[in-house]
């Protein structure tokens, strides 16, 4: 517990060292695409407690970010104010429906956008319970094909229908009111607060996961990890531990695809495409599988570095190398624990004790 | 509905699922061999095509033809030798989280060296206008190139398997490795061979279909998925029966516009895959055992 | 007395003349997204090699006003939120005057409530109308609008006495664009349209789409889509036997297109910007000569036939690099109001006539109706 106080207490002091090196240098620039990295964490953090510790690969995570996404960009953008009727007016009463300028000077009647939210999320999960059995009871490449193929009916799904934008997407979402004065929003002047906001919730991510993972579900789950069998064997009921991490992943995704869509404004297509969810896997790949920080910490660098073009019109070659270089020499990850503990009593040869 | 329209259905659906049954096959003969879902089976058809296009400017067609599938046969081969051979043991989950990789590296590569166009090979017979009416429905003789030159692969498969002996090797390397290693099968050679064997097989698919469908450098992934779908639907294994699966995916997709927006045609495969997997993993005609018991 | 006078000369001129030789050291930031890779590259790779060879030649005459051009291209593989990045990127880090691009619709609206923010010039080169309607200060767009197109296309059906039509169009931004402008001229201009179809842009046959269509008996098809789909339509088409004339749209606009369709292409008729087939106009256009240089600069240069596509950034940097050289400064609000105010600019896709209420500045007379004849472009003269 005091370990994993310190770890956070750490994190959370590099953050803000981040922040004041940006703002006092004038670079306040570079705190966008650390905030729009923050929120793909949060993705990358999910994905990680499902294939790293729980076992289960999934190609399809975008899938749940784009639920999440595209459902609240949807109900906080689309204009009810030709619907009359009872139900759209007890809605607005109710202060669920909310009236805003848009761009044009005009009125438009949309969702506020904490329902909105709490729907999205709300689908995704259920979304996730419902194909989250069938699914997880298949293995090896068949898990990742029916994975790979729920990620792909939602980008045909989002791709195909005009309601959503067909290959546009949406835009002109509105910022995110969280808390009286704190929104979610891309405008530059609340660039500090929201780069504060999205890693609060990543940290905020962080503790929940680091508790799942030493509470008896995450002991639960490092032995369907190790032998699935032996567990069910032990009287583990695997299936509905999976079933609940898949569900804790879906959330993490959606409720990440909601914040950086009002933070960016809107939200396409490409943000459900398989090469995003091999994206996220690679990640998680190269982190080490089962390591939060590390694939954490692997998010934060890669996603800043791809969002700032650092890697040209090689941006995806570049996370499939890494996949297969991980994959074939390193496929416990880079940052893996016992590089730390081979490291350690390499510099300190006496009496270093190693943990398996 | 009328017959001509109905006919005209079968036939594209024909044409589509004949290159789905190619590259299902292609997965078979790998996963028989290996256990392995190759991600990249796709892409080997897709480099066929390119390839051949790009030679087919300084040499006859056949000859163009020809030298794309030995060239991405090697490029199999290499694949294999430089990424597969040498794993010890390999989860499955690794396996897969490489052929993803490799998939992603080939259309990359293919990017860069050929750009984002698309490109065709030209009509084996005729043009992009001519067609053979029989009764009211219109055939490219394309079509019949295709399907022809794909029951040819097959029936020589199917005897190469039978017949011959290094396809009976790789029959008992399928079946048990130990066993086949024992009685001096090189296992090792048997896996490379079999994803030679896969790219020519897809390397072929794409330069009799491209006429068609164009070739670009991420026509491999949707290929790949249906390709898949195909093999899974026939019994994850069975080359046979991913024939008659590719025809049915083919026309199941080909009827669908009737009553879906054309925009989820795609849709439909990736749906049948799920319900398969969902329901029926060992597919329309595979046994459930050997549909768990394949481990690298 | 004029000796004192002399001295403040000399001084002032000094002052001037070292103020000037600091200031031409003073780089123009340019910044461009682009789609060179991805579902749009076929967009993004042409402006992009358009937008380097166009630069190029500009610093090599000594830039703008003495200033030289520096551009920054960036490629967002036609993903909003790449876009969403770099324009933000663009504009606070690199502290650019322009923004060129984006190549699609999609990217063009995420980020116009950006430069909107960011006070930035954004010209856009991507065709959705709702870019400059409702206008917005700082976003224009220089490729022509779809409106126009369908309207060309359906003045020309008047000509040939055509009423029922059949319609395919592609699932993305641009298809939908266009199907719901046709079906919104199509009743004013008499014609009725008996089969709809919409196609996945990534299909790759479409013979049970265009059988329906024959099945529905129509006199005209009009395909509105881009690439592979329009290729593969006239072929679907012409294969299964239908001999009435065949409509595409602008995204029709690059040889390499009519190759991949080989036979079938010929006939199609299409409205395009002049660039295609630049040759054929009479002396006495006004645009020749621009297009003709444009074309013979790229085709020498890139060794790959020019299309319109690129066409529209060449115009959108030209645009941009007149209006800075007309006010004399690359004050942001200066120069937008120069653009603002721009008429009669000669470019690829038109002659422009800017104004506060057209962001566009194209008409219907920025189109050409233009057909393929023995596998080239050629005006369409009925």
């Amino acid at each position: 517990m005091k370990k994993q106080g310190l770890q956070i207490a750490g994190f959370a002091a590099v953050v803000v060292a981040i922040q004041l090196a940006a703002s006092l240098t004038g670079n306040v620039y570079h705190l966008t695409q650390l905030t729009m990295s923050a929120y793909y964490s949060l993705v990358v953090l999910g994905l990680c407690i499902l294939t790293g510790y729980a076992g289960q690969i999934s190609i399809g995570h975008a899938g749940f970010f784009a639920i999440g996404g595209y459902l609240s960009a949807l109900l906080t953008t689309h204009d009810l104010s030709a619907h009359g009727g009872p139900i759209v007016s007890g809605l607005a009463a109710m202060g669920i429906l909310t009236r805003r300028p848009d761009l044009y000077g005009g009125e438009l009647l949309t969702v506020h956008p904490w329902p909105a939210c709490i729907f999205a999320v709300l689908t995704a999960v259920a979304v996730a319970y419902a194909i989250g059995g069938p699914v997880l009871k298949l293995k090896g490449h068949y898990l990742a094909m029916a994975t790979l193929g729920f990620g792909i009916i939602v980008y045909r799904i989002v791709l195909g229908t005009e309601l959503v934008g067909s290959a546009d997407g949406i835009y002109d979402v509105p910022a995110f009111p969280l808390l009286p004065r704190v929104a979610v929003s891309g405008k530059s002047s609340l660039q500090v607060m929201n780069y504060y906001v999205a890693w609060g919730f990543v940290i905020l991510g962080m503790v929940f996961l680091l508790n799942l993972v030493r509470s008896r579900v995450g002991r639960a789950l490092a032995s369907i990890h190790g032998a699935e069998d032996a567990a069910e064997a032990m009287g583990i009921p695997t299936a509905r531990y999976k079933l609940k991490i898949f569900v804790v992943s879906a959330a993490f995704a959606a409720v990440a695809g909601v914040l950086l869509t009002h933070y960016n404004g809107g939200v396409g297509p490409s943000e459900s495409s398989v090469m995003k969810s091999v994206r996220y896997l690679a990640i998680v790949a190269i982190g080490g599988m089962a390591n939060l920080w590390g694939a954490l910490l692997m998010s934060l660098l890669l996603n800043y570095l791809s969002l700032r073009g650092y890697f040209g019109t090689y941006d995806d070659a570049v996370f499939g190398v890494i996949l297969i270089l991980i994959m074939l020499f390193a496929p416990d990850g880079l940052l893996r624990r016992q590089l730390f503990e081979d490291l350690k009593a390499a510099v300190f040869p006496a009496g270093g004790e190693k943990e398996t | 509905m009328n017959l001509d329209l109905f006919l005209q259905y079968v036939v594209a659906g024909i044409t589509y699922g004949t290159i789905y049954g190619i590259v299902a096959i292609g997965f078979n003969i790998i996963y028989n061999a290996t256990g392995i879902i190759n991600f990249a089976q796709g892409e080997f058809v897709m480099l066929g095509g390119m390839t051949a296009v790009t030679l087919g400017r300084f040499l006859p067609l056949p000859a163009a033809i020809l030298a794309a599938v030995l060239l991405t046969t090697g490029v199999g081969a290499l694949i294999e030798i430089l990424f597969i051979r040498w794993l010890h043991r390999p989860s499955v989950l690794r396996m897969i989280v490489i052929t993803i990789g490799l998939s992603i590296l080939i259309r990359e590569t293919a990017l860069h060296i050929w750009g984002e166009s698309v490109r065709a090979l030209p009509y084996f017979t005729g043009t992009s206008v001519t067609s053979i009416r029989l009764g009211g429905v219109y055939i490219s003789p394309q079509v019949l190139w295709v399907v022809g030159i794909s029951a040819v692969v097959v029936a020589i498969l199917w005897g190469f398997f039978r017949y011959t002996l290094l396809g009976m090797q790789m029959r008992a390397c399928a079946a048990n490795r130990d066993a086949a290693r024992l009685c001096g099968i090189s296992a090792k050679n048997m896996v490379t061979l079999s994803f030679m064997l896969s790219a020519g097989i897809g390397a072929l698919g794409g330069c009799i279909v491209s006429p068609i469908t164009y070739v670009q450098y991420d026509s491999g992934v949707p290929l790949a998925i249906k390709g898949f779908t195909v093999a899974i639907l026939g019994g994850l294994g069975n080359s046979l029966a991913s024939v008659g699966a590719g025809m049915l995916l083919g026309i199941l997709e080909s009827f669908s516009i009737s009553v879906l927006p054309a925009a989820y045609k795609d849709v439909i495969s990736v749906a049948i895959l799920l319900v398969i997997l969902f329901a029926r993993p060992s597919g329309l005609f595979g046994s459930a055992e050997v549909a768990r018991l394949k481990e690298f | 007395m004029r000796g004192r006078n002399g001295i403040i000369v000399a001084i002032v001129a000094l002052a001037l003349l070292v103020g000037a030789g600091v200031q031409a050291a003073e780089p123009i930031r340019v910044g461009a997204i682009l789609a060179v890779t991805g579902p749009a590259s076929f967009l993004g790779g042409p402006e992009a090699r358009t937008l380097e060879m166009l630069v190029e030649e500009v610093n090599a005459k000594g830039g703008i006003n003495g200033h030289k051009v520096e551009l920054f291209i960036m490629d967002s593989g036609a993903s909003p939120e790449k876009a969403v990045s770099f324009a933000k990127q663009l504009i606070e880090e690199k502290k650019v005057l322009a923004i060129l691009g984006p190549s699609t619709s999609g990217e063009t609206m995420q980020i116009k409530g950006i430069a909107e923010e960011g006070k930035t010039i954004l010209l856009s080169c991507a065709a959705a109308e709702v870019i400059v309607n409702p206008v917005a200060k700082w976003v224009f767009k220089t490729p022509q609008k779809d409106s126009d197109a369908i309207q060309a296309i359906f003045n020309q059906m008047k000509r040939m006495k055509i009423s029922k039509i059949g319609v395919l169009s592609g699932n993305d931004g641009f298809g939908s664009a266009g199907k719901g402008q046709i079906e919104k001229l199509a009743p004013e201009n008499g014609i009725t349209i008996v089969a709809n179809e919409v196609y996945d842009k990534a299909s790759t046959d479409l013979t049970a789409e265009v059988t329906k269509l024959k099945a529905a008996n129509v006199e005209a098809i009009v395909n509105w889509s881009i690439v592979p789909a329009q290729s593969i339509v006239i072929k679907n088409a012409r294969q299964i036997g239908f001999q009435g004339p065949i409509f595409q749209s602008h995204g029709f606009g690059n040889i390499r297109y009519v190759a991949a369709a080989g036979a079938a292409a010929e006939g199609v008729i299409f409205p395009a910007g002049r660039l295609l087939a630049a040759e054929g106009l009479p002396d006495s256009n006004p645009q020749k000569t621009v297009l003709l240089k444009y074309k013979k600069d790229y085709e020498a240069k890139y060794k790959e036939d020019a299309s319109t596509f690129g066409g529209h950034a060449y115009d959108a940097f030209m645009i941009l690099a007149k209006a800075i050289e007309k006010a004399g400064s690359t004050d942001k609000e200066k120069v937008r109001d120069v653009i603002e105010t721009m008429r009669g600019f000669i470019g690829t896709g038109g002659v422009f006539n800017f104004s506060a209420q057209d962001h566009n500045g194209l008409g219907i007379d920025a189109f050409e109706l233009l057909t393929v004849k023995d596998g080239k472009f050629a005006l369409y003269r009925k």
